[in-house]
Parts: structure tokens; sequence; C-alpha cells
């Protein structure tokens, strides 16, 4: 990855509005140092592809909370590498199941982050996800 | 008062002697304790806390101004709260399913909660749709939807509380259509729409209209029910989801009561009289973590809101001045880790809305950190309920925390600082305008980073996130509720059935009349019923809709 500070979007997908999540790791993320771009709620997969290339993200975090992530996931997963922008790294959170952890990491998601997780553990994940 | 000036003096020899020894010997866990909300918390009250507090005008007598004791002068000794317990999900059948569950357990009050397409007003063939259909509540497209939802239900024997917000119009025409079919005029009905839209701007995030339209919306169910359904809750004005969103009590409490008072100019700007339709409000809380400041908030959010009702529109009417609450278990104080603690967790829930003195009661399931409840655990959350109405003396006598010095003056506390708030919003113009310049918003926010940063110190501890935490805890993913992906295909496949079925000039005539109705500035009401009884959808009504007034969008970024 490059020199500079990782740049990370992160944001809803589908129609839950529940963004408190989201919000705090945008904030945590942004008191890190790292340049946040947020996009807000209920955006469609086709949105936050745009964004993210067209902000030149090197991550899109993405917040869960009503059921809707294993049918959103892989499209997003598709839509950024049909548009060339397989190297932004996905990392998503909120209400998952344990079990489905794997299923997601096998599509292509770099991180799954479950309910509990302290902002700190995020943080440095990316830090030290961004060095490779 | 010489009694005050012995105990002062008592308690000072007090302090200056055994309380001294005992802190030279061992000090306190903490320099200072205080509240969720960052009220001081001492280490001893007394009557000394109360000066200044009267009984008559401060506490009163129950189902009497200013309503700190309780809205009704016999409470739960003449009728324990209702035990309303939230739910829906998958299909209307799924959902008529567990209805007819809850009932037979002795539920006695149903309480909806739709998918989120139906509630942002899409179809479920939308392709915005997709992978939300029956995921978060029962997917109701049309009225054949909520046919099978209430099927074997009289609706003159329930009460039924719908969890909807900016097609409230739409379900509540649905509910009246349905209700007529079955033979049971408006009239009888009782229920209530949640219909509190400025809640979802600064909170919950199910808007679809722009403000303005969305407010004329909420009015004219208020003025519709006004009318023809005298028995009918028009809104229950929520602070839940403010509190959910990451308020404190004290945020939740003023916001909540803001909201009310800026949709009583709205209602009383159209000419209603605040007496026609302020007794068919009612409001929702949480219930979170601290017992004693919940209990504290539900006792100051009577006794302010009396206060505002008789200071601010001079109501007349008894029945304006009841804060008549349906509290709930705060999803977001439910763990995911070691999820059967939720358990207790959710008993406390309970009994803070008691002692809280709420009118309906909804506990959570101890599976909803990771899931909607399955049937088990929704009878076990039923059960709690019923186990504190039947076994625990709760429902012997009225506002059983009064009078401790410590709840009093928790409550006193919460009350002044609410009060505060209803000022600084009253100096930008009101509700309306605090939300749209972002005050609210960042109040909110403020609160919930607050908070997050207090569990990450470790100043906040919650047993199973960063305390008592098990590396290699049981799992219990094959017990939780597991939607049926297929039902997105399923719910197109009934739609396009109904579509089939309906007549389509009906159906454009109707939608039509809507449009008119929009540009003629009429109540809403009676065109949306004429259109859910020929089967328009839910999409093609909020169409409608959406084509007169746009959509809002949220770009701020807080």
């Amino acid at each position: 990855m490059t020199d500079r500070q990782p740049k990370i979007l992160i944001s809803k997908l589908g129609l839950d509005g529940h963004d408190r999540g989201a919000k705090l790791v945008a904030h945590a993320l942004r008191e890190a140092g790292f340049d946040v771009v947020f996009l807000g709620i209920r955006h469609t997969v086709p949105e936050v592809v745009d964004a993210a290339i067209s902000e030149d993200v090197d991550y899109a975090g993405l917040s869960f909370l009503a059921g809707d992530h294993m049918t959103l996931v892989p499209k997003v997963l598709r839509e950024l590498d049909d548009r060339g922008a397989g190297g932004v790294r996905l990392i998503v959170g909120g209400i998952i199941l344990k079990e489905q952890v794997p299923e997601l990491l096998s599509m292509g998601v770099r991180k799954v982050f479950l309910p509990g997780t302290p902002l700190k553990v995020i943080e440095e994940f990316i830090r030290e996800d961004a060095k490779q | 008062m010489s009694d005050l000036k012995n105990i002062r003096t008592a308690s000072e020899r007090w302090e200056n002697t055994v309380l001294k020894k005992q802190l030279e010997r061992a000090p306190e866990l903490r320099d200072s304790f205080a509240t969720p909300s960052g009220i001081p918390v001492k280490r001893l009250y007394t009557p000394l806390d109360l000066e200044g507090s009267e009984y008559a005008s401060d506490l009163g007598f129950p189902g009497e101004f200013p309503y700190t004791r309780g809205v009704y002068p016999t409470m739960y000794r003449g009728r324990p709260w209702t035990m309303r317990m939230y739910a829906g999900y998958g299909t209307a059948e799924d959902t008529n399913k567990r209805f007819r569950y809850l009932l037979a357990e002795g539920m006695r009050g149903l309480s909806i909660a739709f998918d989120l397409p139906t509630q942002l007003g899409y179809d479920s063939d939308d392709p915005l749709s997709e992978g939300a259909v029956g995921r978060v509540g029962v997917a109701v497209d049309t009225l054949a939807d909520m046919e099978t939802v209430f099927d074997g239900i009289p609706l003159d024997e329930v009460s039924t509380s719908m969890t909807i917000n900016a097609p409230a119009t739409v379900l509540l025409a649905m509910y009246i259509v349905l209700a007529g079919k079955q033979g049971v005029p408006a009239a009888k009905l009782s229920g209530t729409t949640q219909n509190d839209i400025l809640k979802e701007f600064v909170a919950r995030g199910t808007y679809i209209f722009p403000p303005k339209p969305s407010m004329q919306l909420g009015m004219d169910i208020v003025e519709y029910c006004s009318r023809h359904l005298p028995k009918w809750n028009t809104m229950s004005i929520t602070g839940y989801h403010i509190r959910e969103a990451g308020a404190d009590a004290v945020q939740e409490l003023a916001f909540t009561i803001a909201n009310a008072i800026a949709y009583i100019e709205a209602a009383r700007t159209r000419g209603l009289d605040v007496d026609d339709f302020a007794s068919r409000l009612s409001y929702s809380l949480g219930c979170h973590r601290d017992l004693f400041e919940e209990v504290a908030k539900f006792r100051a959010a009577r006794r302010l809101f009396a206060r505002v009702m008789k200071e601010r529109f001079d109501a007349k009417k008894a029945e304006s001045y009841l804060f008549r609450t349906f509290s709930g278990s705060c999803g977001s104080t439910l763990v995911a880790q070691q999820p059967l603690n939720n358990t207790v967790r959710i008993a406390l829930h309970a009994l803070m809305g008691a002692l809280g003195g709420h009118q309906a009661i909804h506990t959570a399931s101890w599976d909803e950190g990771h899931a909607l409840p399955s049937e088990e655990a929704s009878k076990l959350a039923l059960r709690t309920q019923q186990i504190l109405a039947t076994e625990t003396g709760l429902c012997s006598t009225i506002d059983p925390l009064a009078g401790s010095y410590y709840v009093e003056s928790l409550t006193n506390e919460i009350e002044k600082r609410a009060a505060d708030y209803l000022r600084k919003i009253d100096e930008q113009g009101g509700m309306l305008a605090a939300i749209e310049n972002g005050y609210i918003g960042g109040e909110i926010q403020r609160s919930s980073l607050r908070q997050q940063q207090a569990l990450e110190s470790g100043e906040t501890v919650v047993v199973g996130v960063n305390g008592y935490v098990e590396e290699d805890e049981q799992g219990y993913d094959e017990q939780y509720l597991h939607i049926d992906q297929a039902i997105d295909e399923k719910q197109a496949r009934k739609l396009a059935e109904v579509r089939a079925s309906r007549s389509p000039a009906d159906v454009a005539a109707a939608l039509e009349n809507l449009a008119g109705a929009i540009d003629r500035g009429e109540n809403l009401m009676p065109p949306t019923i004429d259109a859910v009884r020929c089967y328009a959808s839910i999409g093609e009504i909020c169409a409608v809709m959406r084509d007169k007034w746009g959509e809002y969008r949220d770009t701020s970024i807080r």
C-alpha cells in the first residue's frame, strides 16, 4: 500500500437507518488520523462503489444491522471488481452471526467486526493491515 | 423547619465522625459517582435534598396534576400494564402464526414490526427492497397481506400498535378497511400508529419525504382520527429511538417532549383544539441500564409534560395532560456475548417500566443481540412480565419508589435538565429548526461518543463486553431465528397475484384521485383508504407522494 494515511469510506447500504455504530467508527478513525469519507445511510451498491472510486479510498467499511448483508456484500465485491476497483479492501461490521464470518471472508471481505469490538481494535487492524 | 435543621446538624456530625473514620480506613471505589446521563450521585440522600419541594404541587396524587405519581387513580390495582410484545417477521402468514401464539399465551395487545421496504414505501418486488423483504418485520405490500396478518383475530377485541411512520397513512388505511371487512366500525378500533416522523430525521433514519409534507401526513392522521377513530392513539411520540441513537436519559426525555410540542403546535395550526386531539397522543420511552435514573425519568416525564400542557397550551381536559407511555427494553443494552445474560437485563427493564408506571410494556428477547426473537425466546420475555405482574407485589400499590430521597431528588434534577433543553430549543425557533440546524443530531452524537468512550475506558462495565469476558463462549447460532432467504421471491409472487386479480382501472382512478387531493392540499386519509380498498400497493401509493413531494436526503456529515 501507499505511504499516505489510509483513506476509508464508511457507509450503510440498503434501507436500514441505524447509523450509531457507523458514526462512531467514522469518528474514531478520523480521530486516529485516518482520512475518512462518511457517506451516511441508505445507499445502493452502485452509489457506494462510485464513491469508493471517485474518492480513491483504500478501504470501504460497511455497517449492517438488518440481516441484508449476505445479499448485499457479494454485490459490492462484484461491482468493485467489475469496475476495476478490486483493490479496495472491504471491511464489514455490525449484527452478523459468527457462523457467517467464514463465508464472508471467503467471498473476499478483508475483515469482519462483530458486536462489542472496541474502536481501538478496528483502528489497530487498519493500521497494521495497511502495511501489507 | 427545625426538622431540617436537626437533620443538617446530624448529617454533619455523621460526616465528621463515623464516615470520616471509615473513609480513612477504606476509600470508596471511585472518587465520584454519576448516572449515565452525567448527573452526580451522592453517597447518601436525605430530606435535605428535597428542600424546596412541595408534596402537593410536585407529587400530588395519581390521576391528578402534575401526574408524577401516575396517570390513573388506581394504576395497576385496577389493571396491570398491557403486555405488548413487538413482533413481526417474514411473510404475513409467519406473523399471523406468531400473533396467534402470543395471544394464546396471554398477550393483551399486538405490536407489529414491519420490514424496511414497507416502512419506506417500497413494494417487495422493488429492486431497492432486495435482501430486506421480511427481515426486520413483516412485509406488507397490499391489503391482502394485512388480511393474512390478522386472519382469525377480531379487530374489536385487540388493540394494535403499528411501528410505522413515513407511510403511516397507508397502513392505517389498510387497518380501517380490514376492520370494515370484519364488520368492525372504525369508531371501535383501538391501537396506535407510531406516526412520529420528527424522530426519524434525528434518530431512526426511516424517513421518505421532506420534513414539511411529512408533518402534513402525520397531521392528516391526527385530524382524521379525531373525527372518525376516537379510540385510536394517533401518534406514539417516541424517545426510544432517540435514546438508541445515542442520547442520554435527559436528552431522550427533552427531545421527546420537544417533538410533542412541535406536533401539538402543528395540529393547532390546522385549527384543531388542543383538547380535541392531545388525549390521543401517546408516548414511548426506553428502559436502559440504570434502574433509578430510568424510573426517575419516567416520573419526571409525566410531570414535565403536564406542566407544558398547562403553561404552554392551556389544556382544559384532564385527558390532555396524560403522558401515557409504552416502554420497551433498549435493544442496545442487550449484549451479543453470553446472550443468556440478557434474560436478567430484560427482567430489569420490565421492572423499571412497572416501577415507572407505564401503560404498556414490551420486553425484548435474550437472542435479540443477534437476530429477531425466536418463538421460545419471545415467550420467555412475555413470561418475565407475567412473573413480575403476579408474583412480586408490584401491582399492589402505586408508584412505590415515591418518597425515596434519591429517586425524588433525581426526578427533580432530570426534570430541571430537560426543561433547560426545552428552553434552548425554543431559543432556536422550535424543534423543527433545531433538527434542521443540526443541533439535536449533534447533541445525540456527542452523547453517543461519550458513552462509547466510557465503555472503552472501563468507566462503564458491561458483563460479557468489557467485564467477565469468556474467551471461548458457547455459541447459540442454531437457536436463533433464521429468516428464509427465499422470502423476497415468495412475497414478490404474492404481490404479482394480487396485481393480476384486482381492477387496474379502479387502481389507476384511486391513485389519480390521491394525486389530486395532494394538489388540492386535502387530508389524504380518505383517498388513501379508497386506494388500499382496491388493492393499490404501498409502493404505488407512496410513488404518487414521492412524485409530488420528492424525497428527503440527509447529506450532513456529523
